[in-house]
């Protein structure tokens, strides 16, 4: 009896041990792949809310990380035209319908929103998700404006007395997002000196 | 012997149909059938999972005692599952994105498992890939005929995003057949998913009994 439970252990144990060497192998070979992906990634969704600033470097690659008004970590990226930042891109978070929104905002140098762009959310689909670009213009109507357009108490949607629209259906969605850009343009007006920091 | 692979590829596709004869792997067919795309997309995931662990069950059914079974097929799923998506995520970046959040979703189906004990861990090696292989196919039909009931009743499209998928050239199976916002939302939210499932497992058996032949209820206890 003993000795057939050693056969099973050996069994099993022989199998976890191939497979193990076969995954830890196929990850060696894709780890270079998979980090040039998820860098690419970063650069398309840089891109888009950096649009419209002269830079002659890689946002991806120059990263400063500053704690946010509620003490997590976040990192952002900076545009930079001979050494100068002129704009800087980082992710905000939102309490949506259904979790955490998360966005990726870029401003410029002088606190004025470039873009807004959704990177995850679980919002309802057909309603919430019109919050993402290729679904609805709306994440564009950000584009431009700062803490003083409008002013900080107009830093809402229609319904709650601010001047952005909400859309047809949904409005916790359009709530969470605009606090959060208004949040992050708040985060940039804090932290602005170490955000644009020349090297 | 032509006959038994006959047999074998008819039973998975449509006789003994993962989804709708065994109603096995609902947690994947209700989450990922939103859209026709997205189903055919998860389907395809899986039949690759299924012919690659139903060949290496059967070929190491011999070294697998029955004490340790359930534990190794369990492992050779997930590690197939995960080999996908690693390699998904190298290679097949565009296609990851769609994907990729469901991608470990088909280790907790049950269908992979299934066919493993009632079919490949006593069945020669040739037999079994197929075996694997056409369950999954029949896996990916229903997801797919799932998927496009939901997104024309829910959003009017058919094939939405099937260019991102399949490469450019399909971009000609992209349909809009509604005109935008006229679908009905709750068809592509959970509820839809049961009433579209429900419907077709109804439709099956109405085309079997057509077809004058016997409901088969015996999958689901063979391998339960």
């Amino acid at each position: 009896m003993k000795v057939r439970m050693l056969v099973h252990g050996a069994i099993l144990g022989a199998f976890c041990l191939g497979f193990g060497i076969v995954l830890a192998v196929l990850d060696r070979v894709t780890a270079d792949d998979i980090a040039a992906r998820a860098l690419e990634d970063r650069q398309n969704s840089l891109s888009q809310v950096l649009a419209g600033v002269g830079q002659d470097n890689n946002p991806a690659v120059d990263t400063v990380v500053v704690k946010n008004a509620e003490e997590r970590e976040v990192v952002a990226y900076r545009a930079r035209l001979q050494g100068k930042v002129t704009g800087v891109a980082y992710e905000i978070y939102g309490s949506g319908y259904a979790g955490e929104i998360r966005l990726m905002m870029g401003v410029d140098a002088d606190g004025q929103v470039l873009g807004v762009r959704a990177l995850a959310h679980h919002e309802t689909p057909g309603l919430g998700d019109k919050i993402e670009e290729k679904k609805s213009d709306w994440i564009r109507r950000f584009t431009g404006r700062s803490l003083l357009d409008p002013l900080p108490e107009r830093w809402k949607v229609k319904k709650d007395g601010g001047s952005f629209d909400q859309f047809a259906g949904a409005t916790i969605t359009p709530r969470a997002v605009v606090a959060a850009v208004r949040a992050g343009l708040e985060f940039f007006a804090a932290h602005k000196a170490r955000l644009t920091e020349t090297n | 012997m032509a006959n038994a692979y006959v047999k074998i590829a008819r039973d998975g596709l449509w006789d003994n149909n993962g989804v709708f004869s065994m109603l096995l792997g609902m947690c994947p067919t209700m989450a990922m059938t939103t859209s026709a795309t997205n189903g055919f997309g998860m389907g395809l995931a899986t039949a690759a999972v299924m012919a690659a662990s139903s060949l290496l069950v059967a070929a190491a059914r011999n070294a697998i005692t029955q004490e340790v079974r359930i534990p190794v097929f369990i492992l050779i799923v997930a590690a197939m599952v995960t080999l996908v998506d690693l390699a998904m995520n190298a290679w097949m970046h565009e296609l990851y994105k769609v994907l990729g959040l469901f991608i470990p979703l088909i280790v907790s189906n049950c269908l992979p498992l299934a066919r493993l004990e009632a079919f490949a861990a006593k069945a020669p090696i040739v037999p079994a890939l197929v075996d694997g292989l056409c369950m999954g196919i029949g896996f990916t039909i229903a997801l797919t005929a799932i998927g496009a009931v939901r997104e024309i009743a829910g959003s009017g499209t058919l094939f939405a995003d099937a260019s991102l998928l399949l490469g450019p050239s399909f971009r000609f199976m992209e349909l809009r057949l509604l005109p935008a916002d006229r679908g009905v939302l709750m068809m592509i939210l959970p509820p839809g998913g049961f009433l579209v499932t429900g419907f077709l497992v109804v439709v099956k058996r109405l085309l079997d009994l057509r077809a004058g032949k016997e409901i088969q209820m015996s999958g689901a206890h063979a391998v339960a």
